[in-house]
């Protein structure tokens, strides 16, 4: 806990300092919101069995995140302090709406695939914590910046475990089979447990990385 | 080592002189008619399971010691243990990668990423299963017959398939007295349970052995007694009960005692010095847990067996037990232990 909310002190600190091309390259790497966050857990671990699934559920969620966050940094004057966090759902929503079309739209089976997790952005916590957190208090372009390397990061995060968890558990990467046709998938890899196997290993991983820094 | 002339050191101060090494050593003893006797029944195949899991053991608790830059701990032979453990509750005909691969993940993911011996919340060898079991459910459930005369000349081509590609498993056959039970309605004499001539995992056959492996070990006051006889007292009662209201459905309680891993899984896993409970009251729940748990898992769950998962469980219960049933401290009333 104490270390977290050191985390947070020196990130808040690092808005009012840092350079504008700081507020992209935070999200990919020092402030990523998954493996230093940890924020969003349910869609990271639910939709990423497949590297496609991964990689789509991160395209939708930095769409939403983009537009949203344009949108409450632009609205950031007018929005009432009471009742801000029901303006972002409502905000949010919106695009979460477009996006479940648009996805419709390409492919009725990724559709399928991602089942209910495409309507469940509305509630990632990463997208309402970046409202909150960065977009009510900034510019629109800090803002977008802010957004597309949040979204970049989250794609990049969800798009690690996806390939592992469908490189063991299916022996393939974007349904491009990859090994021997006698492969022996690791069938609890698609299962929900390995998401948290998966995450936890990424997790070591890139703290330890980031210690050796 | 602190400084020579000032040892200072927390309670207790006096000790009986049994070191860790010295109590895993004595269980690898108490393993080893087990282990002889897996051999002997299923032969070449179920040697090399077991020498398999052990060396993978061992090799992932030296490598880790020196990515963190630790000194060994291999010699304290509680890898080795949690190696052969795992190797005893694998088919015998098992890929042999598969088996190397679950002694990786018993002690990096059951053992070390806890911080060793001493802070697992689990026992090491049935995470090894239990990830074995989701991952490869064909292979871990594919059993093979014991006592077959080619047994030492001939090794199953499973047993060698290449490393992450598929076994061939459709020549074996034999199915485990639980299985028979569950799927087929078929009961097993129990005599032939007691002596080990059945089908099984490699370890879990000859419940005799692994019996007398315990009484060495409650001899020489290095196993909590206690735990085996609340694990088989309370499936013996349990499955009691039940072969009493319907002696056709449901079966024996000694059938229930002597098949699959329970004698195994009571006797040297749930008995695991760190992920047991501490307190006298509280071992005795957490034994009476695992036995109630495996017969209600082996009677209406989907797998004939449950061992594994009801000594899973009740490891993850154990430290609440033991917060349970904390005994009153001298002096303090019962309201202020409560708060």
């Amino acid at each position: 806990m104490a270390d977290n909310n050191k985390r947070n002190a020196g990130f808040l600190g690092s808005i009012a300092t840092a350079p504008s091309t700081d507020e992209f390259i935070k999200g990919l790497w020092r402030d990523n919101p998954v493996f230093v966050q940890v924020l969003g857990m349910c869609p990271v671990l639910a939709v990423s069995n497949t590297a496609e699934n991964a990689l789509a559920m991160g395209l939708a969620t930095t769409f939403v995140l983009l537009m949203s966050n344009i949108l409450v940094s632009s609205l950031r004057n007018f929005i009432p302090k009471q009742v801000r966090i029901a303006s972002y759902i409502l905000i949010i929503a919106t695009f979460v709406t477009i996006i479940d079309y648009v996805i419709q739209a390409i492919s009725i089976e990724l559709h399928k695939s991602l089942g209910a997790f495409i309507s469940l952005i509305v509630v990632n916590c990463l997208i309402l914590s970046r409202a909150e957190a960065f977009a009510s208090k900034n510019t629109i372009g800090k803002s977008i910046l802010d957004a597309l390397g949040m979204g970049v990061g989250f794609t990049f995060a969800l798009f690690c475990l996806g390939a592992v968890r469908e490189l063991l558990g299916n022996g393939s990467l974007f349904d491009y089979s990859l090994f021997p046709a006698n492969f022996q998938n690791w069938i609890v890899m698609i299962l929900p447990a390995g998401g948290f196997f998966t995450l936890a290993i990424w997790l070591l991983l890139f703290n330890s990385m980031k210690k050796k820094e | 080592m602190l400084s020579k002339t000032l040892h200072i050191s927390t309670s207790p101060h006096i000790t009986k002189g049994v070191s860790t090494d010295s109590i895993m050593r004595n269980v690898v003893y108490a393993l080893l008619p087990v282990v002889f006797f897996a051999v002997y029944s299923f032969g070449l195949s179920a040697f090399l399971v077991i020498i398999t899991s052990t060396v993978a053991c061992v090799f992932t608790e030296h490598y880790l010691c020196k990515l963190s830059k630790k000194e060994s701990t291999i010699s304290d032979w509680s890898a080795v243990i949690t190696g052969l453990l795992l190797g005893l509750t694998l088919p015998p005909i098992f890929p042999l990668w598969m088996a190397f691969c679950g002694g990786v993940i018993a002690i990096a993911l059951g053992k070390y990423i806890f911080g060793g011996l001493g802070y697992n919340v689990f026992n090491p060898a049935l995470v090894g299963r239990a990830v074995l079991q989701a991952s490869f459910p064909v292979a871990i459930t594919t059993w093979y017959p014991s006592f077959l005369p080619e047994r030492f000349s001939n090794i199953p081509s499973s047993t060698l398939a290449f490393p992450f590609m598929e076994p061939d498993l459709d020549a074996m056959s034999g199915a485990t007295p639980l299985s028979a039970f569950k799927f087929d309605q078929v009961s097993t004499a129990t005599n032939d349970l007691a002596l080990g001539l059945i089908s099984g995992s490699t370890g879990e056959t000859c419940a005799l052995l692994i019996l007398l492996g315990g009484i060495y070990l409650i001899a020489r006051n290095m196993m909590n007694w206690r735990i085996p006889v609340a694990v088989l007292g309370s499936a013996f009662v349990l499955s009691g009960i039940f072969y009493l209201i319907d002696s056709q459905a449901y079966p024996s309680p000694l059938f229930m005692l002597f098949s699959g891993g329970l004698m195994l899984g009571a006797v040297f896993m749930a008995t695991d010095m760190v992920a047991s409970p501490l307190t006298p009251l509280g071992v005795w729940i957490y034994g009476a847990v695992i036995g109630l748990l495996t017969i209600i898992i082996r009677l209406w769950g989907g797998l004939p067996e449950g061992v594994m998962y009801a000594i899973l469980l009740a490891n993850a219960l154990s430290p609440h037990i033991d917060k349970m049933t904390q005994s009153r401290v001298y002096g303090t009333t019962k309201s202020k232990v409560s708060t």
